[in-house]
C-alpha cells in the first residue's frame, strides 16, 4: 500500500467538489442545493488543510477558518431567503421560481 | 504509516459516501443526516493532518451549528410534498455530462502533475518547539490577519441582520 500523500487529499477534494457541483446543478429542492454548496466549501477546506500540512505553514488553516465563516454567513442568509420564499410562493422547488423568466 | 493509510480510506469513504447520499436522497431530512456523516469524515481528515483546532471548529460549528439550522428550517418548511415530487430538474443529463467532462480533466491534471506535489521539507521546521496548533493559529490570526478577522466579524453582523430581515414576516 502506498503511503498517503498530498495527492490523495487533492483527489478526494476534487471528487467531493464534483459531487457537490452535481448536487447544485441537478437537484430541484432548494434545501438540498444549499447542502451541496456546503459540500463544495468543505472540498475547498480539505485542499487548504492538505497544503497547510505539506508546507508546515499555518496560513492555510487561517484561510480555512475564513472559508468556514463565509459558509456560516451563506447558510444563514440562504435559509432566511428560503423561509421568505416559502411564505410567498408555497414551494421549495428551484425550477418553479421563474418570475423573471420570459 | 499503515494505520494512517487505513484511517484515510475509512474517512474518505465516509466523506464520499455521505456526499453521494446527500445529493440522491428524496427526503431532505435523510440528506441532512448524510451530510452530517460527510462533515464528520472531513473533521477526521483534519485531525489526521494535525489541524486540531479546525477539527474542533468543524464539529462545533458545522455539525453543531449549521446542520441544526438546516434541520430547523427543514422542519419549519413543509417538505413532505416536495419529497414526493420529481427530484431532478429537466437538464440533469446535460449537467451530469458537463461535470463528468470537468472531472475527467481534473483527474488527468492530478495524474500528470502528481510529482510536482512532492514538496521538499520546509526550511524552517515550521513549528517552534512547544507551540501547539491552536497557539500558532492565534498568533497568526490576531497578528498578521487582524484586519481580515475584523472584516469577517462585519460580514457575520451583516449576515445576522440580513437573515432576520429575510425571515421576519413584518419588519
Amino acid at each position: 500500500m502506498h503511503p498517503i500523500t498530498t495527492v490523495h487529499y487533492l483527489a478526494l477534494s476534487a471528487a467531493l467538489l464534483l459531487i457537490g457541483t452535481v448536487g447544485v446543478l441537478t437537484r430541484r429542492n432548494v434545501v438540498i442545493i444549499l447542502m451541496s454548496i456546503e459540500l463544495i466549501l468543505n472540498a475547498v477546506n480539505i485542499n487548504l488543510i492538505a497544503f497547510s500540512h505539506a508546507l508546515q505553514n499555518v496560513n492555510g488553516q487561517i484561510f480555512a477558518i475564513f472559508v468556514i465563516t463565509d459558509a456560516v454567513a451563506e447558510a444563514a442568509v440562504g435559509l432566511g431567503i428560503l423561509i421568505a420564499l416559502f411564505r410567498n410562493k408555497e414551494t421549495v422547488q428551484a425550477d418553479e421560481i421563474d418570475l423573471l423568466k420570459w | 504509516m499503515l494505520t494512517d493509510t487505513i484511517l484515510f480510506y475509512i474517512f474518505a469513504l465516509l466523506v464520499l459516501g455521505g456526499a453521494v447520499l446527500t445529493i440522491t436522497r428524496n427526503s431532505a431530512m435523510h440528506a441532512a443526516i448524510s451530510l452530517i456523516v460527510s462533515l464528520l469524515g472531513v473533521a477526521g481528515l483534519y485531525l489526521m493532518q494535525s489541524a486540531e483546532f479546525l477539527f474542533a471548529v468543524q464539529i462545533v460549528l458545522y455539525v453543531g451549528g449549521i446542520m441544526v439550522l438546516f434541520l430547523f428550517v427543514i422542519m419549519l418548511v413543509n417538505l413532505d410534498q416536495a419529497a414526493k415530487e420529481r427530484q431532478f430538474n429537466r437538464q440533469w443529463m446535460i449537467a451530469l455530462v458537463a461535470v463528468l467532462a470537468v472531472g475527467a480533466q481534473v483527474a488527468y491534471f492530478i495524474y500528470r502533475g502528481q510529482d510536482s506535489f512532492h514538496f521538499a521539507a520546509p526550511l524552517i521546521a515550521g513549528t517552534p518547539a512547544g507551540l501547539g496548533n491552536t497557539e500558532q493559529i492565534a498568533d497568526s490570526l490576531f497578528g498578521e490577519y487582524l484586519l481580515p478577522f475584523e472584516i469577517a466579524s462585519i460580514l457575520l453582523l451583516v449576515a445576522v441582520v440580513g437573515s432576520v430581515v429575510m425571515a421576519k414576516k413584518r419588519i
